[in-house]
């Protein structure tokens, strides 16, 4: 028990310092996973409601496709994106390898398929109960797209939070493509990494405690948000 | 095979002085069961239709594809050229979940009216539904009857000339039935044609001008209402207008 003492005396320790290190650890996860949840929602949700109602050739093929990139290994990911961006390899002139931007690109590739494939779920479900009245209203496939995503949102947001978690819990991905380098692709997870692989137990430990309640915080502000829009008499 | 079109105008076959809607031979299956079995009937171009008849006789089927979105088996549907876009109520309404005023904005937008027109457009509506008070309120906390009432104001939000009605006061009050049925009248004096399914033969005597009656798929009767409820002519009409089973 002394070393969870430890660890939680360490946590906050952090926090009340507002140690320069752990803060720009802290604030580059934060960067990282919002930029690549934003982008993942940019694309997933209107990707989602395309594999919902849209009609053409490929559309079961591509439903399997991104259900399944749900699990993609982040390893396998990281692996593919580092021989992409290494310098022999065919994005290698980019120079993005060991650099937030290709830690970004990581997370959205493997949290992009989890938005789509929530978001085409929850939008097949609402057209369910909405088609016949778009139908009646004339509207287009990309207006009955458009009024599902917004009918949805509360529900959306649900699916970027799912997005956020696997973002803000990724470690193999980052590590490979990021680097881990100190001051410039240093996250919350590869930094528990490192400290673990030292030996330094309680500070790994203390670093996930602090991650711990970040995720909560945002997780916390993502579902008010979600109460708040869920409110009918809104929009 | 199937076919939707807007015909030219003046065709002699159909009823009244202005052609309106001219259903030939239409047959739709479904799961191996026929549920239109070559239905015909023509339709004029002003006032209040009734499609009268039991459950599954195949009104709302029918209206579906008035309304072109069934397509039959076999048959057309052939409509005057300012019916070409109609506008549909169904018996549970499926408002989004906005405001009332957000919900007619919704359906101005999809058709495209300019955004300087819908606020005068909406006030209109709002008026002629009876919602101008309710105009903020969430569309999904209204009661039963203000949401069908909110439903056939945004049908009327594009100015169709044909307002096809698929039991809209089935699940209502009788005090929001007859809200219902005062702005279908009111559209109707406006010049709209309306087609409305419906299983209430009161209802039917109150608003319509003629009654096509359906029976297992077929419309074996279609009259002026008068002389629909006061001499049937077919047996299956005579039975379901006396409340007798007729199988």
């Amino acid at each position: 028990m002394s070393a969870f003492r430890e660890a939680i005396s360490e946590a906050a320790g952090l926090i009340v310092r507002a140690d320069a290190d752990f803060l720009e650890i802290l604030a580059l996860s934060v960067q990282v996973t919002g930029l690549a949840v934003l982008i993942a929602c940019a694309i997933g949700f209107p990707l989602g409601a395309l594999l919902a109602v849209g009609r053409f050739r490929g559309r079961g093929a591509l439903s399997l496709l991104v259900s399944a990139a749900m699990g993609l290994p982040p390893v396998v990911v990281g692996l593919a994106l580092y021989m992409l961006f290494s310098r022999a390899g065919p994005l290698g002139v980019l120079g993005l390898l060991y650099t937030p931007t290709a830690m970004v690109i990581a997370q959205v590739v493997l949290v992009t398929p989890i938005v789509a494939a929530l978001t085409r779920q929850i939008v097949a479900d609402l057209d369910s109960e909405y088609s016949e009245t778009l139908r009646a209203l004339r509207a287009t496939r990309a207006q009955a797209m458009a009024t599902l995503l917004w009918e949805a949102r509360p529900a959306l947001v649900t699916a970027a939070l799912a997005g956020t978690g696997r973002a803000m819990a990724e470690v193999g991905a980052v590590m490979i493509v990021g680097g881990n380098i100190d001051h410039l692709t240093r996250v919350m997870t590869t930094a528990i990494a490192l400290e673990t692989s030292r030996g330094e137990l309680s500070l790994a430990l203390a670093l996930g405690l602090v991650l711990l309640v970040a995720s909560l915080a945002i997780n916390g502000a993502l579902m008010g948000l979600r109460q708040r829009i869920g409110e009918p008499a809104h929009g | 095979m199937a076919e939707r079109r807007v015909i030219p105008l003046a065709r002699p076959e159909t009823r009244g002085a202005e052609p309106g809607i001219a259903v030939q031979g239409v047959y739709l299956s479904r799961g191996g069961r026929a549920l239109l079995r070559g239905v015909d009937l023509a339709l004029g171009g002003g006032g209040i239709t009734a499609l009268l008849g039991s459950n599954g006789a195949g009104k709302s089927l029918l209206l579906r594809v008035i309304a072109g979105m069934i397509q039959p088996d076999a048959g057309e549907v052939e409509l005057a050229p300012r019916f070409a876009r109609p506008a549909l109520v169904f018996q549970k309404p499926v408002l989004l979940r906005r405001s009332v005023r957000a919900n007619l904005a919704h359906a101005l937008k999809l058709a495209r009216v300019p955004r300087a027109q819908r606020a005068g457009r909406i006030t209109e509506l709002l008026d002629l539904c009876d919602l101008a008070s309710l105009a903020a309120a969430p569309a999904r906390r209204l009661s039963g009857g203000e949401q069908q009432r909110l439903a056939v104001a945004r049908a009327l939000a594009t100015d169709p000339a044909l307002l096809l009605l698929d039991e809209p006061t089935a699940s209502l009050d009788p005090k929001a039935t007859a809200a219902i049925e005062a702005i279908a009248l009111r559209a109707a004096g406006r010049g709209v044609k309306l087609v409305l399914v419906t299983h209430d033969r009161a209802q039917a005597e109150r608003l319509a001008g003629d009654v096509a009656f359906l029976h297992q798929g077929r419309v074996v009767e279609h009259a002026p209402a008068h002389r629909f409820f006061s001499t049937p002519e077919s047996a299956e009409a005579r039975a379901y207008l006396d409340g007798r089973l007729f199988l």
